[in-house]
This record gives C-alpha cells, sequence and structure tokens, in this order.
C-alpha cells in the first residue's frame, strides 16, 4: 500500500489554509468542507421535512377535516417520507461518512475528492426540484414516498415528472457517494490499517456503499418505467397491456429493502463506536459484528417481498420472505447482544452521546420487535397498511437511524468544532426527545392494532384521543430538535476547549488528531500499531 | 515499512462539480417539463432548458477531463491514484449491471409469472375469468390483453449481424489493447478506429431495425409489454453504446496525441471495460429479448 501526502507544486502556498469566501464551499474538495455541508443540509430538510410532519400531526388532532385539502395531505405523506429518507438520513450518514471514514482510517482525503463535491451539490437542485413541483397546479406527488403503480402512473399529476428526474439525479448522488466511499476504503488504508482493525463505522460504511451501489440503479429503473407508463404508453405495470401493477412492488422493495439497511447499517457503527466509549471497554465481539453486518447485508436481497404479502403472491413465496425476514433478527440479535455485552461491568458514565446510543439500543429493538411481528405472513394481513407499520418504521427510523445521527453529532462535535458542547442543554435536548418521541409513537401501536389505516386525513371517532395524544408528542418531539440547533449553534460559536482525545475513553486515529481537527489530515500516513 | 510511499493527489479547488450539479439541474428539471409539454404538445420553456443542461454538462465534462488529463500528463497522479480511478470504474459499472438488472428482472416476470396469472395460473382462475377470459399468454406477447396486436422481431437476420458485429468489435478493441500494451502504435490505431466504426454500424442498423419495427411489424413501444421490455432494453443499450463510442473517440484522439503508454492508460482501459460490459449487456439482450 501507498501513501499520502496531499500537496503538489502549485498549491503549497495555500497549504492548510482554508480558502475563503463562498468559493470555498462551492468549489471545495475537501472531505471535512464535503461532510460539513451534507451535514448542515441535512438539517436543514429534517426541519422540512419534520414541518411537513407537523401539518400532518395537526391535521390528525382530531377526525374530521380541519386545515388542508386531502390530496395536500397525501402530498404531505409523500414529501415527508421523501425527503426525510433522501434528504435527511442518506445525506447525514454520508456526512458523517465523509467527515470521519478518511480521518479513521489514516487517510489524506476521500479518493475522489472532486467527485466527491459533484455528488453534494447535486442534492440541493435535486430537492428544490422536488418542492419546486409542490407549486405546480395540481400539486406535487401525492403518491406516497413508495409511488405504488398505479397511482404515481394512472392517476398521478403533471409533477410525475418531476419528481421521476429528480429521483434520477439523487441516485446519482447516492451512488458517486458510496463509489466514493467504497474506493476510499478498499486504497487509502494508512499501512497497517487492515480489514479487521478497521473501527466498525468504517466497515458498516463499506457495506453500505456496497448496498448504494446495488439498488439506487434499481430504483433508477423503477422510475423510469413509472415515467414511461405515464407519459410514453408503456404498460409495465397495466395488466391490459400484459404487464402488471405489483411488478412494480416487486422493483420498488427489491430497491427499498436493502435501502431500509442502508438507512440502520451506519447508525450500527455509531452505536458500536459510541458504547465502547464510555463503557471504557473494548468492543465485545468485533469480528461476530462484522460478520453480522454483512450477513445482514446480504439477507437484505432476500426479503423484499414482505412488503407485499396482501398482494396475493402464491404461498410458497410467502412463507419463503417470512422465514428469510425472520433469519434478519439473528444477526441483528447478535449486534444487540454485543453492545450490553460490551457494556457488562463496564466503567460508564452517561454523556449525551451515551444516552441517545443507549436509547437507541432500546428503541431500536423495539422497533425490531414490531418488524418481527410484521414479517409474520398471517399476522401481517391484519397490520398491513395501519398505523402500527407506521409505528414500527418510525421506531427503527426516527429512534433508530435519527437518534444514532444525533448522538454520532454530539459525540464527534467536540473533533469538528474544538469545542465541548453545553453538556445541559445536551441533556435537556435528549430528555425532551426522549419522552416526546415515546408519546409519538408508542401509541401508534394500538391504534394501527385496532385497524386505523395509515395515509387517509381522516379517521373513526374512536381514534380520535389516542391521535390527540400522538400530535401533542409529534409537536413536543419537533421543538425538542430546536433545543438541538441551539446547542450546535452554541457549540459552533465557542465553549469549553476540547483536547485531542475528547472522551476518556476513546480510542482510534480520529482521536489522535487535535480538536478540531486541522483542515488537511494525515498528510503523511500514521503508524498503524 | 520499508518501501517508499508516493503522492496521493488530492487536487486543489474546482469549479467543475459545481458545474456539474447545476447542469443536473437544468437536465432535470428541463426534462420534467419537457416530457409534458411534449406529451400535451403544448409549449414551453422544458425543451430549452433541457439542452441547455447538456450544453452545461458537456461544457463542464471538457473542463472536468482537461484539468484530470493534464494533471495525468505532468506526472501528479501516482498508482495508487490510477487504483482509485480503476476500482472507481469498475463499481460505477456494478451500478450500471444493477440498471439493466431492474430492466430484465422486469422481463422475467412479466413472461413467466404476469402472463400465467393473467391466464388464470397460480391461484389466479378468476382474474382471468373476470378480467380477460380471451386472453392466451404466450411469448413474444402478439395479442394484449387489452387487444393490442403486433408482430414479433425475429432473431435472424439483423439482429444475428448486429450480434456479430458488437462481438467483432470487442475483439478488435482488444487487439488495440495489446497493441498499446506491446508499443505496436499502428495497431492501437487501426483496432481501435475499426472498434468505433463497428460501434457506430451497430447503431445506424439499430435504428433501422427500429424503424422495421414501427413502419412493418407494427411494433411499438405502446404495443404492451413486450414492445416495452423490447424498446426499453435495446434501447438503454443503445444509449450505452453511443456513450461507449463517444468514450472511445475521445480516447482515439488522445491515442493520435500520443497521451498513453503501455503501463499508463487508465482512459483506455475504462473505456474498454466500459465497452466490453455494453457487449456483456448485448448478448444476454439478445439471448433473452430475441431468441427465447
Amino acid at each position: 500500500m501507498s501513501a499520502v501526502v496531499t500537496d503538489h507544486e502549485h498549491d503549497h502556498e495555500h497549504h492548510d489554509h482554508k480558502p475563503s469566501g463562498i468559493k470555498r464551499w462551492f468549489y471545495t474538495t475537501n472531505h471535512k468542507d464535503i461532510g460539513t455541508m451534507y451535514l448542515v443540509f441535512a438539517l436543514i430538510m429534517f426541519f422540512i421535512g419534520g414541518t411537513m410532519a407537523m401539518v400532518i400531526r395537526a391535521e390528525l388532532f382530531q377526525p374530521g377535516m380541519q386545515f388542508v385539502e386531502p390530496n395536500f395531505f397525501n402530498q404531505m405523506t409523500t414529501v415527508h417520507g421523501l425527503i426525510m429518507v433522501f434528504g435527511a438520513v442518506m445525506p447525514a450518514f454520508t456526512g458523517l461518512a465523509n467527515w470521519m471514514i478518511p480521518m479513521m482510517i489514516g487517510a489524506p482525503d476521500m479518493a475522489l475528492p472532486r467527485m466527491n463535491n459533484w455528488s453534494f451539490w447535486i442534492l440541493p437542485f435535486a430537492f428544490l426540484i422536488l418542492l419546486i413541483s409542490l407549486f405546480l397546479p395540481g400539486g406535487g406527488p401525492n403518491f406516497g414516498w413508495t409511488f405504488y403503480a398505479p397511482l404515481s402512473t394512472k392517476y398521478s399529476g403533471d409533477s410525475t415528472a418531476l419528481f421521476v428526474f429528480s429521483v434520477h439525479i439523487m441516485g446519482i448522488s447516492s451512488i458517486m457517494g458510496a463509489i466514493n466511499v467504497i474506493v476510499t476504503i478498499f486504497n487509502l488504508r494508512a499501512p497497517g490499517m487492515t480489514w479487521m482493525k478497521m473501527p466498525l463505522f468504517v466497515w458498516t460504511w463499506l457495506i453500505t456503499a456496497f448496498l448504494l451501489i446495488m439498488v439506487m440503479p434499481v430504483l433508477a429503473g423503477a422510475v423510469t418505467m413509472v415515467l414511461t407508463d405515464k407519459y410514453f404508453g408503456t404498460s409495465f405495470f397495466d395488466a391490459a397491456g400484459g404487464g402488471d401493477p405489483v411488478l412494480f412492488q416487486h422493483i420498488f422493495w427489491f430497491f427499498g429493502h436493502p435501502e431500509v439497511y442502508i438507512m440502520i447499517l451506519p447508525a450500527f457503527g455509531i452505536v458500536s463506536s459510541i458504547v465502547p466509549t464510555f463503557a471504557r471497554k473494548p468492543l465485545f465481539g468485533y469480528a461476530s459484528m462484522v460478520y453480522a453486518t454483512s450477513s445482514i447485508a446480504l439477507l437484505s436481497f432476500l426479503v423484499w417481498a414482505h412488503h407485499m404479502f396482501t398482494t396475493g403472491m402464491p404461498v410458497f413465496a410467502e412463507l419463503f420472505f417470512m422465514y428469510c425476514t425472520m433469519l434478519i433478527a439473528v444477526p441483528t440479535g447478535v449486534k444487540v447482544f454485543n453492545w450490553v455485552a460490551t457494556m457488562w461491568r463496564g466503567a460508564m458514565t452517561f454523556e449525551v452521546p451515551m444516552m441517545f446510543a443507549l436509547a437507541f439500543i432500546v428503541l431500536f429493538t423495539i422497533g425490531g420487535f414490531s418488524g418481527l411481528m410484521l414479517a409474520i405472513t398471517p399476522a401481517d394481513f391484519q397490520y398491513h397498511d395501519t398505523y402500527f407499520v407506521v409505528a414500527h418504521f418510525h421506531y427503527v427510523l426516527v429512534t433508530g437511524a435519527v437518534f444514532s445521527i444525533i448522538a454520532a453529532a454530539y459525540y464527534w462535535l467536540p473533533k469538528w468544532t474544538g469545542h465541548m458542547y453545553d453538556e445541559k442543554l445536551g441533556q435537556w435536548h435528549f430528555w425532551c426527545s426522549l419522552i416526546s418521541v415515546n408519546l409519538l409513537f408508542f401509541p401508534m401501536h394500538f391504534v394501527g392494532l385496532a385497524g386505523m389505516p395509515r395515509r387517509i386525513p381522516d379517521y373513526a371517532l374512536q381514534f380520535a384521543d389516542f391521535n390527540a395524544f400522538i400530535s401533542i408528542g409529534g409537536f413536543l418531539f419537533g421543538a425538542s430538535q430546536l433545543i438541538f440547533v441551539w446547542v450546535l449553534v452554541k457549540c459552533a460559536r465557542g465553549g469549553e476547549k476540547a483536547t485531542a482525545q475528547v472522551w476518556e475513553g476513546a480510542e482510534g486515529l480520529e482521536w489522535e488528531v487535535p480538536s478540531p481537527a486541522p483542515y488537511h489530515t494525515f498528510e503523511t500516513p500514521p503508524v498503524i500499531k | 515499512m520499508n518501501k517508499t510511499y508516493e503522492k496521493y493527489y488530492v487536487p486543489a479547488q474546482s469549479p467543475w462539480p459545481i458545474v456539474g450539479a447545476v447542469a443536473l439541474f437544468l437536465i432535470a428539471f428541463g426534462a420534467g417539463n419537457f416530457v409534458n409539454e411534449v406529451t400535451k404538445q403544448q409549449p414551453g420553456f422544458g425543451g430549452y432548458v433541457l439542452a441547455a443542461g447538456f450544453a452545461v454538462l458537456i461544457f463542464m465534462l471538457f473542463g472536468w477531463f482537461k484539468n484530470v488529463i493534464d494533471e495525468s500528463m505532468s506526472g501528479l497522479y501516482s498508482a495508487q491514484m490510477d487504483r482509485s480511478f480503476r476500482q472507481g470504474m469498475s463499481w460505477f459499472i456494478l451500478s450500471e449491471v444493477m440498471f439493466f438488472m431492474a430492466f430484465f428482472g422486469a422481463l422475467f416476470y412479466g413472461r413467466v409469472i404476469a402472463l400465467d396469472w393473467l391466464s388464470g395460473g397460480s391461484n389466479n382462475a378468476m382474474t382471468f375469468e373476470l378480467l380477460w377470459p380471451e386472453f392466451e399468454a404466450m411469448w413474444p406477447l402478439l395479442k394484449t390483453p387489452g387487444g393490442i396486436e403486433t408482430q414479433a422481431m425475429p432473431a435472424s437476420g439483423l439482429p444475428l449481424i448486429n450480434t456479430a458485429i458488437l462481438v467483432t468489435s470487442s475483439i478488435t478493441l482488444h487487439f488495440a489493447h495489446v497493441g498499446l500494451e506491446q508499443s505496436k502504435r499502428g495497431q492501437l490505431k487501426l483496432m481501435l478506429l475499426v472498434t468505433i466504426l463497428l460501434g457506430l454500424t451497430f447503431l445506424s442498423l439499430q435504428v433501422y431495425e427500429y424503424m422495421h419495427a414501427y413502419h412493418d411489424l407494427g411494433l411499438t413501444l405502446a404495443s404492451g409489454f413486450y414492445g416495452n421490455t423490447f424498446f426499453l432494453l435495446t434501447g438503454f443499450h443503445g444509449m450505452h453504446v453511443t456513450l461507449g463510442a463517444i468514450i472511445l473517440l475521445f480516447v482515439f484522439f488522445r491515442v493520435l496525441k500520443g497521451h498513453f503508454t503501455p503501463d499508463n492508460h487508465f482512459a483506455f482501459q475504462a473505456g474498454a471495460w466500459y465497452w466490453h460490459f455494453v457487449d456483456v449487456v448485448w448478448l444476454c439482450l439478445y439471448v433473452f429479448v430475441y431468441v427465447l
């Protein structure tokens, strides 16, 4: 393996100078700048998507139609989903990957720095298109973030083409980002950084990047077929032409299921970094974590049709997908066991990152268990398309993915800014989020089991009390995130100086460079013990 | 650690990525409007925005590649950098494979499952009975359940010739590569040029085949699942051949300028990989779309 110096003749004199002004951000090739842009973008999209969630919860606060038209309600559920998945969670993880992976493996930057900047700058434009489409006559996409045919083909509005092309360029961005991550990890590890010495965040991102390269093109294929079905007379998803609307669901979920692991594997990596630090013990079962992550990724290609149990598939297919889905509980259980075993007899402290990581372990496991319930084919016939499903995937995505991202932000903020965040405010943020998020999502299990359908702006009277409760939880959770912004701004502006190691129990290359991390790190490769 | 380490070149700031992002924005936004305008035959700005997007994209590609080529020619790239490029290209090709997999998957599902079910297979006796009791499953699907009729594209004749052309072009490209590695520049230039010409011949014959399909066979994009998979698979393949030919054309110009050496020719290698990949896609396509 060879290495790693960043300078060359003509920019010797700007060496380690940050270029100034707006050009720095437009033209940058620096993984830390790009990581910051991804994270800020994700935060902005989190609040835009969150505002849409507030609209949804306001409408559902009481039965009957209050604030919005049904068509607008559908646009809100659709665009909320699209923004949170593609605009908030995925870019946040990519931002963390950009910031941390080169520092964790001792690389000078990402392998393809210019393409890295291209991947980022596509995203704001893609979401601009999506948001513009909301203002078209007839409104934006209103068919759910899963855009099932024929809702997205026969019954959709003129904005569908904009939706399709914005998803295309989001996909291009994700694929380029993933190629960059994978090549960086394969090719830019410092000498001595062998595969089984890599931090788990790097491992989980490597596997995530592989999944992205495998499935984002399939999403591109799906939206392309929607486009041609809607505008150019093809009948992929129309039985009259020999196609099948269920075919859409197969293609979409072949993308969609690995996609949900794309949004949780990096979270596993984050929690596997944080728990050992605050338990002051090495991670229990490192190798088994690597194997578990790989098995989850491989199995993720064999379970897509568990989203489609009620489409009338043959019994054999239902059973196959049920058992494969349940099998995923095994490697996931290994992970949860390892995190708990890492804490066993550890010298634990409970700073904010650890609190969010602990909440992640408990609440993600709840989401995992409701996933197992949904995996049982006959039971799923009852749960399908109810609020139980909404409860399930918000437990894994909000208290799972989003909590891990917040934990990561608190964990690495001192490394990024050079300042400690305000611990007291952070604890406030944690407890407010923890309580409100459970008020918000836990009762959804009950209304779902009782039969309340998802994606409908009105509901039967017996669900009124629970929904009022859920909406209050939602508003509180939304408001709690303002504390997070306050903490972030405060930490960026100043605060107690952070040491290089920051956390007493922290180990790894990123904790050996000063805080804040210099603009260029590891221009000469570090020595790995 | 007694090896000597080379430099890993991290480029300084570059305007091209954001220019590229603007290009993709114009393309996506323009196309999103253009598609509506064309299908409703309304006038609008979509087409202009789309065209502007492609213009900006081409401008960006020229600028970006010029920078990369200059850096490469002035010796800034190490062997490690070359590996980054090669690995990046390989993963990109994997993503392209998966793009085609979506359409092949649709083809297999349609042939094996959807048509069977429409004619009453599996647990769908009533679907058949109630929707289209006259429907007969067959492949190629010459009559859709809705009653659109078409003729099938035969596998012999033009498609077979095209297969031969594309396979030959992969072989000639291989000999061009051999010529490059053995510093036989005459062989390199000749074989590369022949490859590009074979590619263009393939494309012209493909256009002719499309005209034949539309005018003589009544096989169109709108003639049901057979026409859909036929045109989308061959169409996307054709777009990839076009892109591959453009890449090889630029590689050819660089060969004329004497840019490549036997051990430093990533651009040639990437173009060749892409071309071979497109060729393999065609072979799958020929088997599953034309023959079977």
